[in-house]
């Protein structure tokens, strides 16, 4: 079994590419600073993202509210958040920072709304 | 037609971050009427269909939303009793500062004491890279699409491919599969990705997206709507190497193929344009070669990050606010006494393009292609002024440099240069 990976360092403009054994966790080689080995190691074990999208919106001025989690959540959870998003709509209106989902899927992490979209008005 | 004279402290010509950014600093530094003027219906420019996180780290910290970074512009804009005007379209401008601009009103007329442009920059569409092959439908702007799928809820297509890694269609790859899309891959014509190394990550490499560099797209088939492309592989001299070609079936190409700064009523009013920014020459208080006229935001120079911009951006505000408060400053031309900055071997281009003033200056730099280590040498009249070493650079990464500049008379060149 291959227990090498390549893992890219994001968190400054470089962009190493660090070598590391996935099994035992141990940098292989490239990376350039204490950071990038804390990093990729992470990005191994527990690797997390925050996720935004947009969510449907009923009676709004436009049809969709972007979100996004609250706190990082786990990569591989990615798909299956989507789907209970997917499945959720609000009413509006809705202010910038409320929450539209609380926990999901028990990650700790809430879906909050990062835009405010006012009712649509009919006059 | 009914014509509306107004005078103003400050004038911004763009309400996007930038024009946000520059007003509420103009008046925080004294300017006591700012109007902004937008010729949209909203107030924000492109950040309320960013709605990718990743804004504001630089400056702050914090990783915000598109949305969520520019909320706050406009709120303090609006706190701080700025005229923002949405629905303005400004038609002209000229070296007197009088601004002309269209509204559902009628004419406006704008005497300002300092006009700030902030227009921003367009994509760059199928017309200006000149792709052979058919005219069908599906094939849309990154941006454009970004707009359908964020604002409006209309998806662009179902197979889709992206041309340029630019970071906005690395975005759209990873939005548009976060939304049920195939994203066949994303085309790249150089050898190295276009966009920020964490976009590459986040975007591609997260949702096994393929990357095809040193790849173009040499022909494009569809009745009404797209069939297929072809893709090739390409030289050293980015032409097209025959026997690579490949076709892959889709329907919706994404164009991420870089972006014009829109200064066609810049150059319209006589501000001299540098052709390697696509922006205004500008000196280092980011005033264009018209006294009173400040530039700043994507219509000076296309950033990679909202956060450089902005600091640039509140400078240009404050220097136009202290020429207001200076009487008959307009006239100063620095003409006697000046600097020409010149790109040399390396550099794709530099801000400032002039210099009138001794002191610390930030130089904002773009490098033509990447490099793991190099010097870079300021010399001023051939003698060299400053030298630096720097690592990892990146195109998609602008540089800031600061550089005392000694004292000079008369004219003078600044040669700016990478030695290897």
């Amino acid at each position: 079994m291959n227990e090498e990976t390549n893992i890219t360092c994001i968190l400054c403009p470089i962009g190493c590419e660090i070598r590391i054994n996935k099994k035992e966790l141990f940098i292989i080689d490239g990376a350039k600073c204490e950071k990038g080995i804390e990093y990729s190691k992470n990005e191994v074990f527990n690797p997390k993202r925050i996720l935004t999208t947009s969510i449907l919106v009923k009676n709004g001025i436009l049809p969709l509210l972007s979100v996004k989690t609250s706190k990082p959540i786990p990569k591989e959870k990615i798909f299956k958040i989507l789907k209970i998003i997917k499945r959720t709509s609000v009413n509006a209106p809705v202010e910038m920072g409320e929450i539209i989902i609380q926990n999901v899927l028990g990650t700790g992490s809430d879906i909050i709304a990062t835009k405010t979209i006012k009712k649509f008005e009919t006059s | 037609m009914i014509l509306i004279k107004v005078t103003s402290d400050v004038t911004v010509i763009g309400g996007g971050p930038a024009g946000l950014a520059a007003g509420i600093s103009a008046k925080e530094s004294g300017a006591e009427k700012v109007i902004i003027i937008d010729r949209n219906n909203w107030i924000g420019g492109i950040l309320p269909q960013c709605i990718h996180d990743g804004f504001g780290i630089e400056a702050t910290g914090l990783s915000q939303t598109g949305p969520e970074y520019i909320n706050e512009y406009i709120k303090k804009a609006r706190n701080l009793g700025i005229t923002l005007l949405i629905e303005t379209m400004v038609l002209n401008f000229n070296n007197k500062l009088e601004i002309i601009s269209a509204s559902k009103k009628g004419l406006l007329k704008i005497k300002s004491k300092s006009i700030i442009l902030a227009m921003g920059c367009r994509e760059k569409t199928r017309g200006n890279l000149i792709i052979p092959g058919d005219r069908p439908s599906g094939i849309y702007t990154a941006g454009l699409a970004q707009a359908l799928i964020n604002l409006y809820n209309i998806m662009p297509g179902k197979n889709i491919v992206i041309l340029g890694s630019g970071d906005v269609g690395l975005i759209m790859a990873r939005r548009l599969k976060i939304e049920g899309a195939n994203i066949l891959g994303v085309i790249e014509i150089l050898p190295y990705p276009n966009g920020l190394p964490r976009n590459v990550v986040q975007c591609l490499k997260d949702y096994n997206i393929p990357l095809f560099l040193n790849h173009t797209i040499t022909s494009i088939e569809g009745k009404d709507r797209l069939k297929k492309i072809t893709i090739a592989k390409v030289d050293k001299n980015k032409k097209p190497i025959l026997g690579t070609e490949k076709t892959i079936k889709c329907d919706t190409l994404l164009l991420s193929v870089g972006l014009i700064p829109e200064n066609e009523i810049s150059s319209d009013a006589g501000i001299i344009i540098d052709s390697s920014t696509g922006g205004p020459i500008v000196n280092q208080d980011y005033r264009t070669t018209i006294p009173g006229i400040y530039a700043c935001g994507n219509c000076l120079q296309v950033y990679d990050t909202v956060d450089l911009l902005s600091i640039h951006a509140k400078i240009a505000g404050r220097q136009s606010a202290i020429n207001t408060l200076k009487e008959n400053n307009n006239n100063i031309n620095y003409a006697d006494k000046k600097i020409i900055v010149k790109p040399g071997n390396g550099i794709k281009h530099i801000i400032p393009q002039q210099i009138n003033i001794t002191g610390m200056i930030n130089f904002s730099i773009r490098v033509d292609e990447p490099k793991n280590s190099t010097k870079i040498s300021f010399k001023l009249n051939k003698n060299e002024i400053f030298i630096k070493n720097l690592k990892y650079l990146n195109p998609a990464s602008i540089i800031n440099v600061k550089v005392k500049i000694p004292k000079f008379s008369k004219n003078n060149i600044l040669e700016v240069s990478l030695n290897e």
